[in-house]
C-alpha cells in the first residue's frame, strides 16, 4: 500500500459553541490531487489549519506526511507549503523581493536565493513585473506569486485553500494548468474549493464536506454515479428550469419518473436527459439527510 | 512545468530568519513614507514648540530648553514606537503571517523584525531631535561616557515602549484598534516629570508622575547631559525598562502563539 500524505481520525474543532469540525476522517493517498468541496462555513479551512499546525483540534488526530500534527510540528512543517484563502504575499514589497525573502528562510544562501528566485519568477511569468510591488499586481499575478513562493523548496505536500477563489476564467484556467504540473511533480495537493468543476477537473479523489462532516468520498465519476446516470430535466416553455430528477437512465426507470411525475406539472412542460454534473452531487449530498459511508 | 528541482536544506537558523524579517521590516519602514516623514518632522515640530510657544511661559530665564530636551525624546519615541502596534496587527491580520507560521523557522522573528526597525527609526527621530535642539539653544555639559549613557538609556526606553506596542499589536483584533490602544500609552509622558516639575503638580498626581517609569528615565537623560541630580533613578529607570520588556516580550510570545490560526 502507497504510504498516505494526509490521515485524519475523528477531527473535531469548535470555536466557543459553534461546532466547525464534527469528527472528520480522511484517508489522502501520496501523489494525488485530493479536493475537498464544500460551501462556505463547511470547515474546510479550518480543517486546513490544523493540518498546516496554524490550529489544534479539540479531538482526534491528523498526521501529515506521516508525522503527528500537533506532537512533531517541525516535521510536518519541514513536509508541507501552505497557500492560504488570502495571497500570503507582503505588499509592500516586489514580487521578487517576496520570493528572495521566502528562499532565504528556507535556508538557502543568498547567492542560492537570488538563482532560484529569478527562476520561479520567470516559470511563472512574473518577470516583467518582478520590480513592481504587489501592490499594484491584479488577483492572478498575486496567485501565481503565492504558489511560487510556495514552491521554493520540494515539499511532498502543498495545501491550497480555494486557491481560484475570485479569479476570472483565463486566470482561473492557468493555475489549474500550473495545479496538474505539480501533481507530475509528485507533489501531493490537497485544494479546497466551492467550484464543482475545479474539483471535476482537477482531482483524483473528491470529499464533499458539510456541516463539519465529510459528507462522501470517490472519484468524479464515481460521485456523479451516486447520482443516477441520467439527469431528467423538465423545463417549461420558457426554458426555466422546473424539476430534475436523477435515474438510471432505463426506459422503464425513466417511464415511471415520468409518470409520477406528469401530473404535478404543466402538458406543455419539455424533457431533457442530460449526464449529472457535480452540482447535482453536491445538491443530493448536502442538502439530504446525511450520508456518511465512503464509496471509495 | 520546468521549474527544476530544488530539495529542502536544513532551514534557516535562527539568527538567519531574524536577519531577514529585520531586513523586511526596515525595507517597510522605508517605503511607508508618511509615517517615515512623520517620524521626522514630529521631533522638529515638538522641538520648536516646546522651546519658543510653551517655553518662554514655563521658564522665564530661556533655559527651557536644556530642561525639555530628555522629555521630547521621550515623547517622540513613544510616538514612533506607537506604528509597530500597527505594523504587528497588520501583518497578523494578513495571510502572509499563516505561511511564515507554517514553515519550520521561528517565525515570532516577524515580531522582532518590527522592533529592530522601530528602534532604528527612533534613534533617526532622537538624533534629530538632538540636532534641533543644538540648533535652538541647547548645551549639554556632558562628556562622552555620559553621552553614551544617556543613549543606553534611551534604547532600553524605545525597546520598552516598542515591545508593548507589538504585544498590543498582537492582542487587537485589527490594525485601527492596535492604533487606538496604543493611544493610552502616549500621554504617560505628559504625567511625568517630563516637561515640567512634578513637584508642581497636584499632591494625587504627583503619587501618579513619580511612580510611574518615565519620570526615573526622564531625570536620568537629564541628569547625563545636563548635570542635574540622577540619585537613584538611574537604577529606577533601568530597572523600569528590564522589566517592561521582560514582560512585554513574555506577553508577545503568549499572544504570538494563542493568534495561531484565528483570523
Amino acid at each position: 500500500m502507497k504510504q498516505l500524505a494526509i490521515e485524519t481520525k475523528g477531527l473535531k474543532k469548535r470555536f466557543g459553541k459553534q461546532v466547525v469540525l464534527d469528527g472528520v476522517d480522511l484517508s489522502v493517498p501520496s501523489g494525488i490531487i485530493y479536493a475537498l468541496l464544500g460551501p462556505n462555513g463547511a470547515g474546510k479551512t479550518t480543517l486546513i489549519n490544523i493540518l498546516s499546525t496554524l490550529t489544534a483540534a479539540d479531538a482526534g488526530e491528523a498526521r501529515v506526511a506521516g508525522y503527528d500534527v500537533a506532537a512533531e510540528k517541525t516535521k510536518v512543517k519541514m513536509s508541507i507549503s501552505l497557500t492560504g484563502q488570502f495571497a500570503a504575499v507582503d505588499e509592500m514589497l516586489t514580487g521578487e523581493e517576496n520570493v528572495r525573502m521566502i528562499c532565504r528562510l528556507s535556508g538557502l544562501s543568498p547567492s542560492e536565493s537570488k538563482t532560484r528566485t529569478a527562476e520561479l519568477l520567470q516559470r511563472f511569468e512574473l518577470q516583467s513585473a518582478a520590480g513592481k510591488r504587489v501592490k499594484s499586481y491584479s488577483g492572478g499575478m498575486r496567485r501565481r506569486l503565492d504558489l511560487a513562493v510556495s514552491l521554493v523548496v520540494d515539499r511532498p505536500v502543498l495545501f491550497l485553500d480555494e486557491p481560484t477563489t475570485g479569479l476570472d476564467t483565463i486566470s482561473r484556467q492557468t493555475l489549474w494548468k500550473i495545479i496538474l504540473q505539480l501533481k507530475e511533480r509528485g507533489i501531493t495537493v490537497f485544494l479546497t474549493t466551492q467550484y464543482l468543476e475545479e474539483a471535476d477537473q482537477l482531482a483524483d479523489t473528491i470529499s464533499v464536506i458539510d456541516g463539519g462532516r465529510i459528507v462522501a468520498t470517490g472519484t468524479p465519476a464515481e460521485l456523479k454515479a451516486r447520482v443516477g446516470e441520467e439527469v431528467i430535466e423538465l423545463r417549461d416553455r420558457n426554458e426555466a428550469l422546473l424539476r430534475t430528477v436523477s435515474t438510471s437512465g432505463t426506459i422503464a426507470d425513466v417511464r415511471q419518473a415520468l409518470s409520477e411525475l406528469a401530473p404535478l406539472l404543466p402538458p406543455d412542460a419539455r424533457v431533457s436527459l442530460r449526464k449529472p454534473s457535480m452540482d447535482d452531487v453536491f445538491l443530493a449530498l448536502t442538502s439530504q439527510p446525511r450520508l456518511e459511508e465512503s464509496i471509495s | 512545468m520546468n521549474l527544476s528541482s530544488r530539495s529542502a536544506p536544513a532551514s534557516a537558523s535562527f539568527l538567519v530568519a531574524n536577519a531577514v524579517f529585520i531586513g523586511r521590516s526596515i525595507r517597510l519602514s522605508l517605503r511607508n513614507v508618511e509615517a517615515l516623514l512623520m517620524a521626522v518632522m514630529l521631533p522638529v515640530m515638538l522641538m520648536l514648540l516646546f522651546t519658543y510657544v510653551f517655553g518662554g511661559a514655563l521658564d522665564p530665564s530661556g533655559n527651557y530648553v536644556n530642561y525639555v530636551v530628555p522629555g521630547i525624546i521621550l515623547l517622540c519615541a513613544g510616538f514612533g514606537s506607537s506604528s509597530t502596534a500597527v505594523d504587528v496587527s497588520m501583518d497578523m491580520t494578513n495571510g502572509i503571517i499563516d505561511r511564515f507560521r507554517t514553515m519550520p523557522i521561528h517565525s515570532m522573528g516577524v515580531v522582532t523584525g518590527h522592533v529592530a526597525a522601530s528602534l532604528a527609526r527612533n534613534l533617526l527621530a532622537t538624533a534629530i531631535v538632538i540636532g534641533v535642539a543644538f540648533l535652538v539653544g541647547f548645551r549639554p555639559n556632558a562628556g562622552l561616557t555620559e553621552w553614551l549613557a544617556a543613549l543606553g538609556v534611551i534604547v532600553l526606553f524605545i525597546l520598552a515602549f516598542t515591545w508593548l506596542f507589538a504585544a498590543i499589536g498582537l492582542v487587537a483584533g485589527s490594525p485601527s484598534a492596535a492604533s487606538g490602544y496604543g493611544f493610552a500609552l502616549l500621554f504617560l509622558p505628559y504625567l511625568s516629570s517630563a516637561f515640567v516639575q512634578t513637584e508642581t503638580m497636584p499632591g494625587w498626581l504627583q503619587g501618579v508622575a513619580n511612580h510611574q517609569p518615565i519620570t526615573p528615565v526622564i531625570e536620568t537623560i537629564r541628569g547625563l547631559l545636563t548635570g542635574t541630580p540622577i540619585g537613584d533613578q538611574a537604577w529606577l529607570a533601568v530597572g523600569w525598562c528590564a522589566l517592561l520588556i521582560a514582560v512585554a516580550i513574555a506577553w508577545c510570545g503568549i499572544s504570538f502563539r494563542r493568534r495561531a490560526g484565528r483570523r
